[in-house]
């Protein structure tokens, strides 16, 4: 019986029906349910790494150690994971190791819209792209079967449309992969000069062998229909292509993107008039054409920059869009916000309140760059909220006065602690907040380092960021740890350690109220008597208080969850609280 | 069959995945080939979000384009208007009245448009609006504002109305199920407004 599958899910039941043992990943949209799906199997271990790095370093371990194993992330993850990725070209494998990349062209929910196939070039590894949930399981099982017979990591390389698509998908039983018995064997697993030199050229040898078995292989396929236009396309962008050309095309569907079939494309060039490479992001397969010297059309019809759908291809290779209604009005834009009861809220009003310049980092606590709060001077990647700010005061010292930096915890463990090392070791003056909600929120709520559980739902000892800042030589006296919902203390203690001259670090501590432990039974009210409609409320940028009848703020009871954030901002003493 | 496309707009937060979810299913028991396109990550903060339901002989695209959307069930009256070019000229826009103020309105650097849905109807579009979320309140649980509008959908000949409650049954725990059917019923009875 097929059942409807998410991309991402039929991967994981593509690692489950594979025989793989071992997960190992970092949550990153559109990534993350792929481990988490992988996580309910009970035959697989999975678990949270603390990066990317680490958790592809793990999965390399766990392929010699005789399991299969997976390592999952989004597209920047791979930026993190790269140092073992391109040796692991090196090294190859031992049992099967199969890397999920997810890309996010259109920016749904990332700081870039890279493309991941360049490192499966630069890398030398193969890489495969489904463009449905029933090919994700089948090509995921396939990347095992591939990583061992040529003994190389296989990327598997998907997109935000197939990984959260739902389409279906036929399941099969778990079959137990051969074992694989691990063997002392430093000339291929010790990578120094002497070593690593005979395997570059193993890698080598390899690619051009699976240059070959790209020539042959199903995953790589010509649907000949008419020979007026041709289609080159692989991952989604084939079922846009399908749903616009149909039978009026015919195409060449590319399961493996890398390495690239020559032959297979220049037997299809050969059979069509008009060819267009159709590929979301950069020229990849584009540029191989032209490599070959095949005349072809691609980026100077389409787009380089966010995500395509059947209406691009329609305006730009059709005559346009179907006829449809347009609504007459600018309508506002409705952005991502900080929740209702969000924890980083009280923190960004006071970080504005003071007018402090703000380095940024990536998750939820991002949204406070946004109006009203617009309190978030820098956002590059994960980490760089601690090392942007040290680099910036030692560049400008007198910054120090009035900067921080903000990281959750999670991003915290990802990349913070080597950036608050350096601050440590070079005698920085910095202020570090730590925005410990105790969940990886942004990205839908997993259990890290610090949260006291694991994937798998197990209790551990959680791991204290205080204890880590001690541990690097912050003194104890400038380890401040306080409630961001007490806005008035938060603002006394970033007084003081802004006026400290050394490394301070405030831990801002409250949980995520999306979390179930967090009580939401109270509810906050305006009194209308006592407002005086000074509107301070409104600087919070609460989605739960709007302005209502005689445009005088009030608060929807429906979203409030009673944090009551507001109440102490209220010089009036408008807003009460109540039991639900 | 052609492929009717259906698609859900909404707030992050407002439980459009559960509504996709439950016609998925619906689709799939009627046997046809489907594809739902879901959001997750950052827009499920509070943004407009956008699903896809696409079902028929063989579906390639997991999206709709302009002017493709059988039907488009709008959560918010803002969302109808921004999804609205997506409507196929004699499709079907069904729409909850309850607003919710967008962050640049809340701010105060926008105002919440006047009169969005009887801008909407105006243009000759088949619109069928009603308080869903007082039928959502009514049922007893204000998170059941999806399977309202589900309910609904139950009386405009895309499915089997036992097929949507069997799989509304399938999609949601045990414990809410009494409260869940309750709303698809008061959805289902709905009388929408007019214009
Ligand atoms: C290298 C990299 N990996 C993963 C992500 C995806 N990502 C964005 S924010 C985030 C975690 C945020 O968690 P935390 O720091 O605890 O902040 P919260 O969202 O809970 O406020 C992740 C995993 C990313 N942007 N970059």
């Amino acid at each position: 019986m097929k059942t409807l599958f998410l991309g991402n899910e039929a991967v994981a039941r593509g690692l489950y029906e594979a025989g793989c043992g071992f997960v190992s990943s970092y949550p990153g949209t559109p990534s993350t349910e792929i481990t988490e799906c992988a996580a309910k199997y009970s035959e697989i271990y999975a678990e949270w790494a603390p990066n990317e790095k680490v958790a592809l370093e793990a999965a390399l371990g766990a392929c010699l150690g005789g399991k299969r194993a997976f390592c999952g992330m989004k597209h920047v993850g791979l930026n993190v994971a790269a140092d073992p990725l391109f040796i692991g070209a090196y090294t190859g494998v031992g049992a099967g190791l199969v890397i999920g990349v997810a890309d996010d062209p259109g920016m749904h929910s990332s700081q870039n819209e890279q493309d991941s196939r360049h490192y499966a070039e630069s890398a030398k590894l193969p890489m495969l792209e489904p463009s449905d949930s029933a090919e994700c399981k089948e090509f995921t099982k396939l990347a095992f079967e591939l990583s061992e017979a040529f003994d190389t990591p296989v990327l598997l390389r998907l997109t935000t449309r197939v990984s959260h698509a739902r389409s279906l998908v036929e399941c099969a039983d778990r079959q137990e992969p051969a074992a694989f018995t691990y063997e002392k064997d430093p000339q291929k697993h010790v990578m120094m000069p002497a070593y690593a030199k005979p395997r570059h050229l193993a890698a080598e040898d390899r690619l051009r062998r699976l240059s070959a078995y790209a020539e042959t292989s199903d995953l790589n396929r010509i649907e000949f229909h008419q020979d007026a236009l041709g289609i080159v396309c692989a991952g989604n962008t084939y079922n846009y292509a399908k749903e616009v050309f149909g039978d009026r095309a015919s195409y060449l569907k590319l399961g493996m993107v890398h390495p690239f079939p020559e032959q297979l494309a220049r037997q299809f060039a050969g059979k069509v008039k008009r060819l267009i490479v159709i590929e979301e992001l950069d020229p990849f397969l584009e540029n191989k054409f032209r490599a070959l010297g095949i005349a072809c059309e691609g980026k100077n019809l389409l787009s380089l920059c966010g995500e395509y759908s059947q209406d691009l291809l329609k305006e730009r290779l059709e005559n346009g869009s179907n006829p449809h209604h347009v609504y007459p009005d600018p309508i506002p834009p409705r952005p991502p916000v900080l929740c209702p009861g969000c924890p980083h809220r009280g923190l960004y009003y006071v970080l504005k309140k003071l007018n402090l310049r703000v380095f940024g980092d990536i998750g939820c606590y991002t949204l406070g760059a946004v109006a009203p709060l617009n309190a978030i001077d820098t956002c590059f990647c994960m980490g760089a909220s601690v090392s942007a700010m040290h680099g910036f005061e030692k560049a400008s010292p007198e910054a120090a006065k009035n900067s921080v930096g903000v990281i959750g915890d999670s991003t915290f463990m990802h990349s913070g602690i080597t950036g608050l090392v350096n601050l440590c070791y070079n005698q920085a003056n910095a202020t570090l907040i730590i925005l410990d909600n105790s969940i990886t929120a942004m990205t839908g709520h997993q259990q890290n380092p610090c949260t006291g559980y694991t994937l798998k739902g197990e209790a551990v000892h959680g791991i204290l960021p205080e204890k880590i800042c001690e541990g690097a030589g912050v003194d104890p006296k400038h380890i401040r740890i306080t409630d961001p919902n007490e806005p008035e203390k938060l603002e006394a203690i970033l007084r003081e350690e802004l006026a400290f001259n050394g490394v301070s670090v405030i831990i801002t501590r409250r949980p995520c109220v999306l979390l179930k432990q967090v009580k939401k039974d109270k509810l906050c009210t305006i009194e209308s008597d006592s407002c005086k409609n000074c509107r301070a409320c409104m600087k919070l940028g609460c989605p739960a208080i709007y302005l209502g009848g005689g445009k005088r703020p009030q608060i929807d009871g429906t979203l409030c969850t009673g944090c009551t954030l507001c109440t102490k901002l209220c010089k009036f003493g408008a807003i009460r609280t109540q039991a639900r | 069959m052609n492929t009717k496309n259906i698609m859900i707009v909404g707030v992050g937060g407002q439980g459009t995945l559960l509504t996709s979810k439950i016609l998925g299913n619906a689709a799939i028991s009627a046997g046809y080939d489907v594809k739902v396109s879901e959001v997750h990550g950052m827009s499920q903060r509070g943004g407009s979000v956008v699903t896809y339901v696409r079902y028929g002989a063989q579906v390639y695209s997991p999206v709709i384009g302009l002017g493709e959307a059988d039907l488009i069930l709008a959560f918010e009256p803002l969302e109808a208007a921004r999804a609205l070019s997506y409507l196929k000229k004699d499709g079907i826009l069904v729409a909850n009245t309850r607003k919710i103020d967008p962050m640049p309105v809340i701010s105060g650097a926008m105002e919440y448009p006047q009169d969005v849905l009887e801008r909407i109807a105006s243009l000759g579009v088949d619109l069928r609006a009603f308080d869903a979320m007082q039928s959502a309140q009514n049922a007893g649980n204000e998170k059941t504002l999806n399977v309202v509008l589900v309910g609904y959908l139950s009386t405009l000949g895309f499915f089997e109305e036992s097929a949507l409650r069997d799989a509304l049954c399938a999609c949601v725990p045990e414990k809410l199920r009494d409260v869940n059917l309750k709303a698809f019923e008061l959805g289902k009875n709905a009388e929408v407004s007019a214009f």
